[in-house]
């Protein structure tokens, strides 16, 4: 989008808004689908059907004290959830959230969000060693080494992404995706194994069961935060449910169509014959929300579904099959992309 | 000119983390330093219109190999080096302004005999900083140091597997 | 171009007043009474026993020293991935696949290794 610079800042305070207005609602959304997954109603006191519970949450959080070590190492103990907190704030803004609507429209917007991912493992290893505590230092270099394995696997996803798409824009790639009746031209269709290989990682970097290692709460005590309290312990969280978030608007943009309406490519000419292309637009952005919604379900069904894999099990998986399984699955989507390009098609 | 205050901005900050990578006593706050002194780098690769080098620069230097730097740093268990407390501050606040005047006279000296490399024009730097121009000089041209650089990688798995197994008695 | 990446500052820069905002404001509004009990590190209501900063399993080392071969080769496989239509379109689609496929041959090996001598296993 081509607008001035107090536009751009004022859109992106919006979307930052939005972000934590989203995280409350899947903080709720998650306590009431557990609630109702154990048959229990979940919260029910504050508010109408307990739906001011987060807001509650989130004052008693900035209310309680803030408790350090007094080993610990002040100014890297606060480092780590504000690191954690500016990375996940920042995704959204190489999202397409419409056609047209992206505040940052970079050549390389797929590999922006890859980097950015890389560098939140600072904030787990960080908070671990910071804390000076032995449960936080195991906590924090065992999630890092889990976050560092499935990174590969994810990379490899985007590269079968990108070889069909020959773009590194977020951009591009859903606007490759409206090619094809309906919902055929979506990557989940041309691209079944990198859609699923995608998810399982994106899953296991947003540490979210089963891949919740670091959190653990039955069977180890916290985990990288097992030392912090209050809001810096609520900026973890927050970074959490906004990761999730923003993990389920990743998958809905590399494999389910981004913004694109099923069907959109019978009708949209409709919409800008009579200049309503803007009406297109916020349908769009509907469509979207819908999608991801069902994805960020799916995190929160998954959680209380499965039960968690053991340390060796998880490395296994991350490096014996979904590693190699990335690499056939790049050079068997190269093929294809070589065979359908040879057809004409 | 904005890109012009952004370099110099930039390579202030580089030079400043650098600066503290050394001084700090503690390794894990020396590693930060250096992290932050990778970013400057990458934004500077950006301010070249290099935005591919750049992202890699973060997804390689900052996500990963400053990681294991860490996760070395941790696992050895370095300590703090304690505080020397007989720094002489006047002579290193001496030392900071002579290598200036140096470095000034250096520059006046390589301007006068005119050997100072001149910048690439704008437009070249375009042509050189995307994937696609990347792609086709790496698998065309330099297919062989590629490959090289795959026998390598593989030197360096084997290697650290080597090292990590060996067993001491 | 640089000036692309300008509204992705901004949204850093917004996210980092959050960030301090939040903390800021946990600071003003929160009590602040500290004890010795309170702000020894926890283990378990035992008195902590020495600092937790000792050494740990060389595993970690492993785990991170392949993971940086890995994504470096990663890392090459994206100017490939996003010009290949290219170079299929200029009739260099076979050489390059079998340059890439090499690359990639090269460092499975590797991980065969790997997997074979166990440095990925824990236990």
């Amino acid at each position: 989008m081509d607008l001035p610079l107090w536009a751009t800042g004022l859109i992106g305070f919006l979307i930052i808004n939005a972000m934590l207005v989203s995280a409350s609602v899947l903080v709720y959304a998650e306590r009431k689908v557990s609630g109702y997954i154990q048959n229990r109603p979940g919260p029910n006191r504050v508010g109408p059907f307990g739906f001011l519970q987060p807001f509650a949450d989130v004052v008693k959080l900035i209310m309680k004290e803030d408790i350090a070590p007094r080993a610990a190492s002040p100014f890297i103990h606060s480092l780590a959830p504000v690191l954690m907190v500016i990375i996940a704030m920042t995704v959204p803004a190489v999202i397409p959230f419409a056609r047209g609507f992206v505040i940052a429209d970079l050549d390389v917007s797929v590999l922006v969000v890859l980097a950015l991912t890389s560098v939140s493992v600072y904030g787990v290893t960080l908070a671990g060693w910071s804390s000076n505590s032995k449960y936080s230092l195991l906590g924090g270099l065992r999630s890092s080494a889990q976050m560092i394995s499935y990174e590969l696997s994810m990379g490899l996803a985007v590269v079968s992404v990108v070889l069909i798409a020959g773009s590194l824009s977020l951009v591009d790639i859903v606007e490759d995706q409206a090619s094809g009746w309906a919902i055929l031209g979506w990557n989940v269709i041309r691209n079944p194994v990198g859609a699923m290989l995608f998810i399982i990682t994106a899953f296991a970097e947003t540490n979210r069961a089963p891949f919740d290692l670091p959190e653990a709460e039955q069977e180890l005590v916290g985990g990288y935060h097992t030392e912090y309290s209050g809001m810096k312990f609520g900026m973890f969280f927050l970074a959490e449910y906004v990761n999730f978030f923003i993990a389920s608007f990743i998958i809905v943009t590399l494999f389910f169509g981004g913004y694109l309406i099923p069907f959109e490519p019978l009708f949209a000419h409709v919409f800008y014959d009579n200049g309503l292309g803007w009406l297109l637009g916020v349908l769009q952005f509907f469509a979207l929300l819908a999608k991801t919604a069902f994805f960020a379900f799916l995190f929160i069904w998954v959680r209380w579904t499965l039960p968690r894999f053991k340390y060796n099990q998880l490395m296994t998986i991350g490096w014996k099959y979904l590693l190699p399984i990335g690499i056939v699955n790049a050079l068997v989507i190269a093929l294809g992309v070589a065979v359908f390009e040879a057809l004409g098609l | 000119m904005v890109a012009q205050l952004l370099f110099f901005l930039l390579a202030i900050v580089a030079i400043a983390a650098a600066l503290g990578m050394l001084i700090a006593r503690n390794p894990v706050n020396s590693a930060l330093w250096l992290v932050l002194n990778l970013f400057c780098i990458a934004g500077l690769y950006l301010t070249l219109n290099a935005q591919f080098i750049g992202i890699i620069q973060i997804l390689v230097y900052a996500g990963a190999i400053m990681v294991l730097f860490l996760f070395v740093i941790m696992l050895l268990n370095l300590a703090e080096l304690p505080r020397r407390e007989d720094i002489d501050w006047k002579r290193g606040a001496a030392f900071i302004l002579g290598m200036g005047v140096l470095a000034q006279l250096v520059y006046i000296v390589a301007m006068s005999f005119d050997v100072l490399p001149h910048p690439p024009a704008a437009q070249e730097a375009v042509a050189t900083g995307s994937a696609q121009v990347l792609a086709r000089a790496l698998f065309t041209e330099y297919a062989l140091p590629f490959e090289v650089i795959g026998l390598l990688l593989l030197v360096a798995t084997i290697g650290a597997v080597m090292l990590a197994k060996r067993r001491f008695v | 171009m640089l000036t692309d990446f300008v509204p992705l500052f901004l949204m850093m820069a917004l996210a980092l007043g959050l960030a301090l905002s939040l903390l800021k404001l946990h600071q003003l509004l929160g009590p602040k009474r500290p004890n010795l009990i309170k702000t020894a590190a926890y283990e378990s209501g035992m008195d902590p026993i020495g600092t937790a900063r000792e050494r740990y399993s060389v595993k970690f080392y492993l785990v991170a020293m392949i993971f940086i071969v890995f994504d470096v080769e990663v890392v090459f496989l994206y100017p490939w991935a996003v010009s290949f239509r290219d170079f299929l379109a200029a009739d260099a689609g076979l050489g390059v696949m079998m340059v890439v496929s090499f690359f990639i041959l090269v460092l499975g090996i590797g991980l065969l290794y790997d997997i074979k001598k166990g440095g990925l296993e824990f236990e």
